[in-house]
Parts: C-alpha cells; structure tokens; sequence
C-alpha cells in the first residue's frame, strides 16, 4: 500500500524567504486559489520526498505571531490550530527562518510549540548567514528549542537535500501520540518572556559577527536618503513605464501579426459567411488583440517581483509613508497601490496587509485608480493611432512620455480623492500606526521570478481564454445580428443590435465627443477593461471589412477626431466599469455601499474628465 | 535644550526623539505614553513582536524627508521602520 499523502505547512515571519522556499521545493507545481469564505491567497504545492512520499505543501501568510490580528494572520493560525473547516491538520509544521535575523522566528516558534504540532525549524538562507560570519551550533539549538532544526539553502538546487531527508525520517518515525494543544493567545508578559527566551537561546548557540550586512548598510545610505531616495524611486517607476512601452513592442508585433496571419488562413480556408466571420472577427482577432498585451503584463510583473525579491518595496512604502499620509494614505498602502498597477484585483487584495479598517478602505476606494495594465491595450492602441513617434529632447519618446502622463495623472488623482475622504469623512481620526521590517537586501533569484511571472501570465491567459473569448462572441453576436434585411444600404453592424445599444446610449455621451461605436466597445469593457479593444476592433472590423481588423489604429485616426481620442483616453483614466473589480470591492469591504460609492466617484469623474478633455481639445482646434 | 547632557549621562528619554545616529539599549516600554492609534496593549504587543524588548541595542539608521518621520531603527541585527509617534513608547538611554 501506498503511503498517505502528508501535509506539511509552511509558517514563518514576512522576510523569512518561506516564498523562495515553497517555489524551490514545489517547482511549478503550484495551485493558487483562495480559503473558502475569505479572501486570502491559498498557495499550494506538492513534490515526493527521497524515498518516494507524496507531500502536499501549503504556504501560510507571514506572521510574527499567533495573535490573528489580520485576515492573512487568521488563517495561519486557523490552520496550525486545525480550525480551518475542510482544511487537513498539518502532519509537520516547517517554521522558516532566515538565518541571519533568527531573532524574531525563534520568538514565533517558541509560540508555536504551544500547539503540540511537531515542528521543524527550517534555517533558510543558511549561505548568505555563512558568508557574513554568523555560526550557528544546529545540534544545540535543536537541543535548546526540543524541535529537529535543518539549514537550507532554497536557492541553490540540492540546497533542500536535508530538510527532504528529514522530512522522510519524522514520516517513518512510528506514529508519537498526538501532543495536547495548549495554545492561547499570549498575554504581554508572555510575549516578553518568550522573546527573552528567544534571545537566551540565541546567545548561547548563534554567533553573530560585529558589523550588520555592510551592502545594506551602503544602499540603504543612498536609497533612503531623503532627497536621493525619492529621486532614485521616480527614476525607477519612470523606467518601469518606458521598459513596458518599448521593450514589449517588438514581441507584441509579433504576437500581433501572428494572430493576423491566422484569422487570414481561417478566411482563405473556409467559404465566405457566418462560420468565417465568428472564427475571424469574433475569436481569432478579438482575443488575439487582448493576448497581444501578454508581453506588458510579463515585463510589469517582472519589476514587481524583482523589487520585491531585492528587498526594495519595503523601502518603498518607508519613502512613501509621511508623503502619502500627507494625502490620509498609509505607507504599508503602497504595496497594494503599487500592485494595482498590474491589476487592481490582486491591489486591492493585498490591502489585507493594512489593519486598521479606514486605512484599508481609503485604499480598497483609490487602488482602481492606479493604471492597471488592462488600460495598456487601450492607452498603446489610442497613443500609436494619435501621437507621432517623436524623439524630444533627443532620447524621451513622445509617446513613452503621454503613457508616463497618464499614470501620473491615475496617481495624482488617487491622491487627491484620498485626500478628499480624509478631509470630509475621517476628519476626527489619528493614524494608524507603520512598522515595517526593512530585510537585508538579496540578490533575487531568476527561478523564483520566473515562477511568479509564469503563474501571473497563465492566470491572465486563463482570463483571456475564459471571460474574454465569452465576451468576444457575444460582442460578435450583438454586433451581427439581427442581419440586415435584403436590399439594405450600408454597413451590416448598422442593422444590429449592438449598433441600437450603442446609438441609445449615444446622447448620454456626445458631450464627451464618443461615437456610438465607441459606447458599443465600453459595455463590453465591464467584463475587462481590455476587451475595449478587441470589441472595437470587432466592430469596426465588421463593419469595413478584413483589412480593417489588422490595423484597428489605422482605422481610428482615420474615424475619429484628435479630441475624441484624448478624451476617450481621459476616460480611461478612471474607467469605472470593470465589473471584476467592483465585484472584488464587494467582496473585501463586505458592502454593497462601498461598491456603489466606488463606481459613482469614478464614473463622475471619467464624464467629467472626458467632457474637460474634449472641449479643450476643440478649443486648440482638435476637433 | 540638555541633549548632549542626557547622551553623556544616559538619561532616558522616548525613541521617539532621537535624531539619526542615535544608539542606546531599551529601557523600557511605555505604550501608555505614545499617542498612537493602537491601544496600548495592542502597541506594546507588536512592538515585542518586532524585538523592541528591554535590554535590545538599538541606532537610529534613517529619517524619512517630511518631519524626519518614519524612523529606520536597527534592533538588535533587524532593521524596522517605525513612525516617531510610536517610537515615543520606547523608552531607551
């Protein structure tokens, strides 16, 4: 008989590379889902140990404690403890540690011990702690802690040999009766008495060398200096947009005129008529034209990931702090807000992060506002239709330079409203308090960012294939039926019902210069904003033929006015219709209130950045 | 003010006023005395949590530009930023 599938569960404070860890040990056998009822990140792997065991591993939420003060720390706990219904109690709890801050993890797994879950402590990064000198006796620390302590070195292949080794042994051991749970929540003095144990044990078995981590020490003087630091963090951000503007242009060519190949194959292939027209127009260049984006979305995550891995975004949110809490903002806030710009859906969940409720909320509210990279194909298609290629100043691309506008102007706007809501909601209210680790800086490891790129690229190609390619073949269906009758003059979509949704809805939006076709291609951007795009191209691509759908942009400067481009673009700024994010505000601030709230702020402020827009652009003569 | 006096003669005085360059060692914690938005049962927990305990080394690293505020303090061998209001619980000399 097979042996029993065994659960091991990952525990460790935020900084511990308990990440790097699970990435190294599961490999790309991940599964990310959420805990049923809330929102936190479910991050499950599995692998099979030396000897041929299946694991199943789950990485639990950083925490410096047991107390549950957030969501995330609530499932931590709630797992440990066996409390999470339909969750199995972990057969082995790895405590990870870094091996050059044993400080605050010792202090976690002293807590943790309290739970009579056998526990191994994990001594991550044990090279990095080598090389600075720091010596650790792991047999009497394991004496000292009564718990099987194993180094490891997540980074570096074989680097888990012992911890897998280990792992098999407490498996074979014949099975110890189940300890007694005697957790509860520490009082103060317990907490100072289980640090204070923490730093015994440490004293007599860690040696530590004089001098902290002198590459920190050197980029911390330059990255946090006041002036410098906000300089360097600008400089930064703006190169993050230039690369996500330049670099990704040749791949999205490709991408681009690979899919345009295809849907020319497809209508060379099969007889002229509707089974042509679906498979072109509908699914080849409708989801083609959003998978087309695939290579910005990679190159964002690909920043984020590697500032988070190096160590910086906690710098970051340092800088940030007083200068966004001069707009109410929190500085633990600009990790989410940083987040949103992928997407706001993970932005708005990582706000979990912050604990205080109104903090959470200022951020949940203004994080749509942070230009997600669903605005790209939008933002890239409207600037090369519009603005000309130019070089100013000899190396600052014109275009590079609208895009930076416009998510200067998402950020600006964001703290403008946060500001508002501080000034006329929260008046009364003193902030909440930011503390935040700052961990030693570490070169980040290609295989850890890699994993964590492929995994957000495969959910947004999941998005693409699933919501997407849905809402294509209803635009498609909106936008071919009814058929025009015989005899009928004019373009097909004239005749459809698309084309009655849009021209009822024209009136509503003339003042901001949109066009019907235009309100057509915005409805089905309440699925994703992306599919924009991809429903104009659906619609103008039917409605003039296949030359059209390879060079939607070519159309557009051909069909609309200078102003109408700029105020589509200031719409989307604020954008209010993406459903996945109002469903997501829903679900987080458990109200229907704050949604509602999100969705009338925004939208009054598109119309009314869309109306300024367009009639100042007639002014200069746009129009 | 008295503040090369108070280095000199290791009088206590709150974290929370400490310039960059700073060092000293926990003397106390005094949550009841930081006017911070936690409680002070819920201060005093976390700022254990993090490793602010009596008898911890601690050096002021780095001030923030608006106010010298956030504060980058070294804690032992972990580096935590913290707000000066909160630091004003921890008392140090």
């Amino acid at each position: 008989m097979e042996a029993p599938l065994m659960h091991l569960a990952l525990v460790g404070t935020p900084n511990s590379g308990k990440t790097s860890l699970f990435n190294s040990l599961t490999g790309s056998r991940q599964k990310v889902a959420n805990y049923p009822g809330v929102t936190v990140e479910r991050k499950e792997g599995s692998f099979v140990t030396p000897l041929g065991r299946q694991v199943s591993l789950v990485d639990l939420p950083g925490t410096y404690s047991l107390r549950g003060r957030s969501p995330d720390e609530e499932i931590t706990r709630d797992m440990v403890l066996g409390r999470t219904p339909g969750e199995a109690l972990p057969d082995l709890v790895l405590c990870v540690a870094d091996s050059t801050n044993l400080r605050l993890t010792i202090r976690l797994l002293l807590e943790l011990k309290s739970t009579g879950r056998p526990l191994m402590l994990v001594l991550n990064m044990f090279d990095i702690a080598t090389r600075r000198g720091v010596t650790v006796d792991v047999a009497r620390l394991s004496e000292a802690l009564g718990v099987p302590v194993v180094t490891s070195i997540a980074v570096r292949k074989g680097g888990t040999g012992d911890l897998l080794r280990r792992t098999d042994e407490i498996a074979a051991q014949a099975q110890t009766p189940p300890r007694q749970n005697l957790w509860q929540p520490l009082t103060i003095a317990q907490l100072r008495a289980t640090q204070r144990e923490a730093d015994r044990i440490i004293a007599a078995t860690v040696s530590l060398p004089a001098k902290p981590d002198t590459w920190t020490a050197r980029i911390d003087a330059v990255v946090l200096h006041p002036v410098v630091g906000l300089a360097i963090l600008a400089l930064i951000l703006f190169v993050m947009f230039q690369a996500v503007f330049a670099w990704a242009q040749p791949l999205m060519e490709l991408l681009s005129s690979a899919f345009g190949a295809l849907g020319q194959l497809v209508h060379d292939t099969l007889p002229a008529g509707l089974l042509q027209s679906f498979l072109q127009n509908g699914v080849i260049s409708g989801v083609g034209s959003v998978i087309v984006f695939l290579p910005q979305i990679v190159i964002i995550f690909l920043f984020i990931l590697l500032l988070e891995d190096f160590g910086y975004m906690a710098r970051a949110a340092f800088l940030m702090d007083r200068i966004m809490g001069g707009a109410g903002l929190h500085g633990r806030a600009f990790i989410p807000l940083l987040s949103s710009f992928a997407c706001a859906i993970p932005g708005i969940m990582a706000t979990r992060v912050i604990d205080n409720r109104r903090d959470r909320l200022t951020t949940i509210l203004i994080a749509p506002l942070m230009t997600c990279s669903a605005r790209i194909p939008v933002y890239t298609l409207i600037i090369s239709a519009f603005i000309p290629a130019e070089q100013i100043w000899g190396w600052m691309d014109l275009r590079g330079l609208v895009m930076f506008g416009l998510y200067a102007a998402g950020i600006a706007s964001a703290l403008g409203v946060s500001f508002l809501i501080k000034f006329f909601m929260w008046r009364d209210y003193a902030p909440a308090p930011f503390m935040l680790e700052l961990p030693d800086y570490k070169l980040p490891r290609l295989k850890s960012i890699a994993i964590g790129v492929y995994t957000r690229a495969k959910m947004f190609l999941q998005r693409a294939g699933t919501t997407i390619f849905s809402m294509m073949v209803l635009i498609w269906f909106l936008a071919s039926f009814p058929l025009p009758p015989a005899g009928a003059e004019g373009p097909a979509i004239n005749y459809s019902l698309a084309a009655m949704i849009g021209k009822a809805l024209e009136p509503l939006l003339a003042p901001l210069g949109f066009n019907w076709q235009i309100a057509v291609a915005l409805i089905p951007g309440m699925a994703a904003r992306e599919v924009a795009v991809a429903a104009l191209g659906t619609v103008y691509a039917i409605e003039g033929g296949k030359e059209a759908a390879d060079q939607i942009g070519q159309v557009l400067a051909t069909k609309w006015s200078l102003a109408t481009a700029l105020s589509l673009l200031a719409w989307y700024i604020f954008a209010p219709q993406c459903a996945s994010t109002l469903a997501v505000i829903r679900r987080e601030t458990g109200s229907w209130k704050w949604m509602a709230i999100t969705f009338a702020y925004m939208f009054a402020l598109a119309y009314a950045a869309s109306f300024a827009t367009y009639n100042i652009a007639r002014a200069f003569g746009a129009g | 003010m008295t503040s090369t006096k108070q280095t000199d003669a290791r009088l206590q005085m709150p974290l929370g006023l400490a310039k960059r360059g700073y060092s000293g060692v926990i003397h106390r914690l005094a949550a009841d005395d930081a006017n911070s938005a936690l409680s002070a049962i819920e201060l005093e927990s976390r700022l254990i949590e993090l490793g602010f305990v009596e008898g911890a080394r601690v050096e002021v690293l780095h001030e923030g530009i608006v106010g010298r505020d956030p504060i980058a303090v070294r804690v032992e061998n972990v580096t935590i930023a913290v707000r000066r209001r909160e630091a004003m619980a921890i008392i140090v000399a």
